[in-house]
């Protein structure tokens, strides 16, 4: 099968399986595969734990060399190396503890050797657009979570990038945050025209934020189903009042249901 | 979850290691690299250990060291902890000692030994003194370590309970800093042992560390060796126990 | 902070207090009081002879403690990068560390006799392994995601190396280096009170054999004021490379 890549990111028939190792058996953890993801959309992945969203992420992202199956990002194979233009933004905290906010959010451009005043510039900005400018003298030990993630997506968005990977960015914060952060990335979304790969456990989120969610089955991960919302581009967290809301996480709740029952190993409830 | 011991790559790189190492230096002495006034070959340290536990003639001093590190190791687990405990509850008398407290193990505290031997006199307490000396700080910085990680809701849950401060303590908080006050007991044991064999090197009329320091001096290289063998293997079999109990429980309480 | 240097002040005189009272239970014949011990101190260092056995003190201690740092590291950083090497080598550097050193005295005399070479031996044998032991473990402990936030940033190994995993083992290194240069110290003294005519702790033994109380209280204050110092001393630094972190 010819890898034809219509997306931005293609995967095609890509499964990965970690080898074992010193007496653990082999883990299938994602796969087979088919996947296209369009230039500039917001495209979200939601499935029960431990089903292989985060290993899915990675094997966009180019860390993880796939074991079989082609993954290309516009057009060029992925390698096992990250090709320029692809940003993330981890579950755990990546934000540095020895450099203060600024230095943290000015890491990637001066490792590319941009002039100190250009980087001044982009710095700011970015700490303006993430509402961090008050704290840019501040350590990440100083601050919150939700801010320290902040942190990380302003390193992210400075330099950038085509495409932005999102691993459960908002899994640390409370209710009302997540739905404020939602709102965020949905402007970060718009004004920069990056397209936007979320991972999830969060239906409700999927649903609000996105233009298409995948359903991942129970691991090894396949999707189970994709669905298109059709949101209009300017849309914000005001959307759960549309009629179609409901329609679409009670879609994504149904075909969600078994995996995760699957998932914890409780007996199928029909 | 089935138990399976394995033969696992690691393990078996450990093992070939060690067992190289060993040969290498059977090899270096036999050969005369090194030379038998510096060092005998480990299979005749191992020779001259097993002639002494059957022959019995070192019983003597070999009962006197245990029953010192028992008795200082006891001293420097109940001190320290009591010590630890109240100073966990007395913050304020705790910050300005913490640099004092990680100064301690630098200095040489065996300088003491002498003065312990004016007050005490030449034998037992004088040497289980000193052990204590040596084991006690370890416990203390445990204890406060392991009291520091027992979790506030702890205190709540004895709290909504109705439990008396005393049976807090002993039900909840004491299992809750199990880990550590078992890495404290460990170093207490080991710290003991250091400083009763050295006041044992220094001055002492029987004991382990006296059998080394004389055979030493007297140029007796099987025997000084045989009984090093004896406190090596002994240290790390205690230090191995306690070692894989601390582990046991660091895994069950979840903590690192 | 004010209340905290109080605080210090107020427990420094309380311990010369219990010091005065057992003191006064046991007689200067088996502990000097507070002022007679920093009476003494004072008079020591004024003598060139006090100087002259600090000089080498200080010394081996010096060339002990850059072993101890540049082995320990070395060791540390191989065995933290290789896993295998590091799985493998783990439970024994571990072994090795819980050896009371001890044991290990008559050995080192055997092989480096009496002399200078004696003393930095047991300075290294204590000062290493901890090194070695906490900088194996700070690469090793290094979040897994600092690695993957390098390959996204498409940083080249070294790069990556010096601009995330250095700083971020860094606290824990030189926490490591706190415990090994405290304890390398007290290698070189032991060593010193075994192997040597010269130094503070061979001034120690003297005192010892001829049962110069306020001698060995004096001089093992001076080392315990220095070896606290030494300590606050790395003990900033390492707040400093932790920021709060």
């Amino acid at each position: 099968m010819a890898a034809s890549p219509d997306g931005q990111i293609s995967l095609r028939g890509v499964a990965k399986v970690f080898p074992g190792h010193d007496g653990h058996p082999e883990v299938h953890a994602l796969g087979p595969i088919d996947l296209d993801i369009m230039r500039g959309e917001l495209f979200t992945v939601v499935g029960p734990s431990g089903c292989g969203k985060s290993t899915l992420l990675d094997v966009l992202a180019g860390l993880l060399t796939v074991t079989s199956g082609h993954a290309t990002f516009e057009g060029k194979a992925l390698a096992g190396q990250v090709p320029d233009g692809i940003g993330a933004v981890f579950q755990q905290d990546a934000s540095f503890f020895w450099l203060n906010v600024c230095d943290n959010v000015a890491f990637g451009l001066r490792r590319r050797g941009m002039a100190a005043r250009e980087v001044e510039r982009r710095v700011n900005a970015a700490l303006a657009f993430m509402g961090l400018a008050g704290f840019a003298k501040a350590f990440p030990a100083q601050l919150s979570g939700g801010m320290r993630q902040r942190v990380c997506i302003a390193r992210t968005l400075v330099l950038e990038p085509k495409v932005l990977l999102l691993d459960e960015p908002f899994g640390a914060l409370d209710q009302q945050t997540r739905l404020l952060m939602g709102d965020e990335l949905l402007r970060i979304w718009r004004e920069t025209g990056a397209t936007v790969v979320l991972i999830t456990h969060a239906l409700d989120e999927a649903a609000m934020l996105s233009d298409r969610v995948a359903v991942m089955s129970a691991r090894p991960g396949r999707f189970i189903d994709i669905v298109t919302t059709g949101w209009p581009r300017t849309r914000d967290s005001r959307i759960v009042s549309d009629a179609r809301f409901g329609a679409i996480t009670a879609r994504l709740w149904d075909k969600l249901r078994e995996e995760s029952l699957r998932a914890m190993g409780a007996p199928q409830i029909t | 979850m089935h138990w399976r011991s394995q033969i696992t790559k690691v393990g078996a790189a450990r093992t070939a290691l060690i067992l190289s190492a060993l040969a290498a230096l059977e090899l270096l002495c036999r050969s005369g690299i090194i030379n038998r006034v510096t060092m005998i070959p480990p299979s005749e340290m191992v020779a001259s250990l097993w002639s002494i536990l059957r022959s019995g003639r070192y019983n003597g001093d070999i009962f006197f060291t245990l029953y010192n590190v028992i008795a200082a190791t006891f001293l420097a687990v109940i001190g320290g902890f009591l010590v630890g405990a109240a100073l966990h509850a007395l913050p304020r008398l705790r910050r300005p000692l913490v640099p004092l407290l990680s100064a301690y193990y630098a200095i040489p505290t065996f300088v003491f030994y002498p003065l312990l031997i004016v007050a005490f006199g030449v034998g037992r307490a004088a040497l289980i003194v000193m052990g204590t000396m040596f084991g006690v700080v370890a416990m203390i910085v445990n204890t406060t370590l392991g009291l520091d990680h027992v979790p506030p809701v702890v205190a709540k849950t004895g709290a909504i309970l109705r439990l008396d401060g005393l049976r807090r303590l002993l039900l909840l908080r004491l299992p809750s800093a199990a880990p550590h006050l078992v890495t404290g007991i460990k170093l207490a044991v080991a710290y003991s042992v250091i400083g009763i064999v050295a006041g044992e090197f220094i001055l002492a009329t029987e004991g382990v560390g006296k059998r080394i320091a004389y055979s030493y001096d007297n140029f007796d290289n099987r025997t000084m060796y045989g009984m090093l063998l004896l406190l090596l293997i002994a240290v790390m079999a205690v230090n191995g126990a306690l070692s894989s109990w601390e582990k046991r429980l660091h895994r069950r309480f979840g903590q690192r | 902070m004010k209340s905290r240097r109080f605080d210090f002040l107020l427990l420094l005189a309380g311990l010369l207090l219990l010091w005065q009272l057992v003191h006064w239970l046991v007689g200067s014949d088996v502990l000097p009081s507070p002022w007679a011990t920093i009476r003494r101190a004072a008079e020591l260092i004024a003598t060139r002879g006090f100087w002259e056995h600090a000089d080498a003190t200080a010394t081996a201690f010096g060339v002990a403690g850059v072993i101890s740092i540049a082995g320990g590291i070395a060791i540390g950083l191989w065995l933290g990068l290789r896993r295998f090497a590091g799985d493998v080598a783990d439970p024994i550097l571990g072994t090795l560390y819980s050896i009371p050193k001890i044991t290990l005295y008559p050995i080192i005399l055997l092989i480096f006799g009496l002399g200078v070479s004696a003393k930095i031996a047991f300075g290294v044998i204590h000062g290493i392994f901890p090194i070695a032991i906490f900088t194996m473990n700070a690469v090793r402990n290094v979040a897994p995601v600092y690695h993957r936030t390098a390959r996204v940033l498409r940083l080249s190994p070294l790069g990556a190396a010096t601009t995330i995993m250095a700083p971020a083992a860094l606290p824990e290194i030189l926490a490591g280096i706190r415990v090994g240069v405290a304890l390398s110290l007290l290698g070189v003294l032991i060593g010193e009170l075994f192997a040597s005519t010269s130094g503070l702790g061979f001034a120690l033994l003297r005192a010892m054999d001829v049962h110069a109380v306020t001698d060995i209280m004096a001089i093992t204050l001076v080392l315990f004021v220095f070896a606290a110092c030494v300590n606050a001393l790395l003990r900033f630094v390492e707040g400093r490379a932790r920021h709060g972190g």
